[in-house]
């Protein structure tokens, strides 16, 4: 394995590792050596890849921004109706909650309660460039298509991504009833009728 | 040179509000670029031949310039099908150049019948059926009007024999290679996604709420300055794209958005790619851009 590869592997891993301990323990409880032990490395060598915590932080968001981006964009690209498209994009987000906790977690608990950490370098839209840009995709083709109404960008996104975000909390304290995935179709089907033409 | 070994311009006139006309009066060197040819007939300059004689299809041509949108019947001037002249001449021409927007795909004067009425050799986009007959001396300078130094160069590279490049629509690429954006003064603004307040100000970019088409429309007039000092956007006016076969367009002075997502996005970009980068650009505020520029640093 070139010595490349196996660099950007190690560096996947220690975003991983953080990813899984932030989330669980939070920004502030988590070290840079519970992150190391974790892999089984010296504190030292995860400073070789991440100069920081907060720029290790500043990593994660964008990492999981990616991953939902790329999720998004495979919707986005389907021939199917906007209708469609909302019920898909539900249940990524709801199946991503349930089979990679961590990664919507890290968004509700360190990304949105750690503003701080995140001020410089990840003002905005910055780091989750890669998952809001697929919405701004998904909601510009709907529109453009006549399937959705033509409305302020950030009073449809608050609309869905609040509503899926409270829902991903509520499943996170245990307080739903049902297992979010017996959500998806009702609340597919209110976020579109409350966007549509 | 003497007047006989001079390329023979003839000004032909069709469905037209005489901008273009006015455009090339406004050329600080007119009387130097037509020196270069002998001006056989010209709407409303001295020319020497008549009305009378290009009707009756006797005038020498080398060089054609057709102002005006072109309908194949109906359109009678003195009594005569004015299409049948153009036709006429077009095939005698060695070049043939539509000036204006409405001569080279339509303009203004085809929303008025559209069946009907086109540019002479495009129709929009689409290729007129006289395309194939003059395609190989055609030089199409949209605009509306059109500079009259895009004209100039091309009367001026005519006359020197010189090759002119051109695109698919036959417009000249040292012309029509750029967009409308280039050279404007409010680039910065643009690049970070700050947008003026309203018309007439220095400050901020009219792309994203004032309806400019600047990065989407072709043509050098940030480039080749009007009346050497000023353009559209310069003044704090949007681009209506007038260059384009498309145009005119609705709504000249709002941008089409797609719940605040711009419906077109710059020539060239996708807007994947555009969304991308002015999802980050917004995200970082330039004081700088954000006050008066006669304020800033007082």
């Amino acid at each position: 394995m070139k010595a490349e590869k196996k660099k950007a592997l190690k560096r996947e891993s220690i975003i991983k590792a953080a990813l899984q301990l932030f989330s669980v323990n939070g920004f502030h409880k988590t070290t840079i050596p519970d992150i190391a032990a974790k892999l089984q490395m010296s504190a030292g060598n995860v400073y070789n890849y991440f100069s920081s915590k907060d720029i290790l932080a500043q990593e994660i968001i964008k990492y999981t921004s990616k991953a939902l981006g790329e999720e998004i964009h495979k919707v986005n690209i389907m021939n199917v109706s906007a209708k469609e498209k909302i019920e898909k994009i539900v249940e990524i987000y709801f199946m991503m909650a349930k089979d990679r906790p961590e990664m919507i977690e890290y968004f509700l608990r360190v990304y949105l309660s750690n503003r701080e950490v995140f001020h410089q370098g990840c003002e905005g839209m910055v780091c989750v460039s890669g998952f809001i840009t697929e919405i701004m995709i998904f909601f510009d083709d709907s529109v453009s298509s006549g399937e959705l109404r033509n409305q302020d960008f950030f009073s449809a996104f608050g609309l869905f991504m609040g509503y899926l975000g409270g829902m991903v909390f509520l499943n996170g304290e245990e307080v739903l009833p049902k297992p979010i995935e017996e959500y998806i179709h009702d609340i597919s089907f209110n976020i579109y009728n409350a966007l549509k033409a | 040179m003497t007047c006989q070994n001079k390329p023979k311009l003839l000004w032909l006139q069709s469905i037209t509000c005489n901008g273009n006309t006015h455009s090339f009066l406004n050329h600080p060197e007119l009387f130097f670029i037509l020196s270069h040819f002998e001006v056989v007939h010209h709407p409303v300059l001295d020319s020497s031949y008549s009305m009378e004689d290009v009707i009756g299809g006797i005038v020498p041509c080398d060089v054609l310039i057709i102002e005006g949108s072109f309908q194949e019947e109906g359109f009678l001037k003195s009594g005569v099908e004015v299409s049948s002249i153009i036709k006429h001449y077009a095939n005698k021409a060695k070049h043939i150049i539509s000036v204006g927007t409405c001569a080279t795909f339509g303009g203004i004067f085809k929303q008025k019948n559209p069946e009907a009425i086109s540019g002479f050799c495009f129709n929009g986009e689409e290729k007129t059926e006289r395309y194939s007959t003059h395609a190989s001396k055609l030089i199409s300078l949209p605009g509306c009007p059109m500079h009259p130094r895009w004209l100039s160069y091309v009367l001026l590279m005519i006359s020197g024999k010189k090759d002119i490049p051109i695109d698919n629509l036959h417009r000249p690429v040292e012309l029509y290679g750029y967009t409308v954006h280039t050279g404007c003064t409010r680039n910065e603004y643009f690049e970070w996604k700050i947008d003026t307040k309203t018309f007439g100000l220095k400050e901020g970019c009219l792309f994203y709420e004032t309806g400019c088409r600047g990065p989407y429309t072709r043509g050098s007039c940030n480039k080749i300055l009007w009346n050497d000092i000023n353009s559209k956007t310069r003044a704090g006016t949007p681009c209506f794209g007038c260059t384009e076969p498309n145009y005119p367009q609705e709504s000249f002075f709002r941008t089409k958005t797609n719940m605040g997502i711009p419906d077109k996005v710059p020539l060239g970009v996708s807007k994947r790619a555009y969304l991308t980068l002015t999802g980050v650009a917004k995200s970082f505020t330039i004081q700088r851009f954000t006050e008066r520029l006669m304020e800033y640093d007082k």
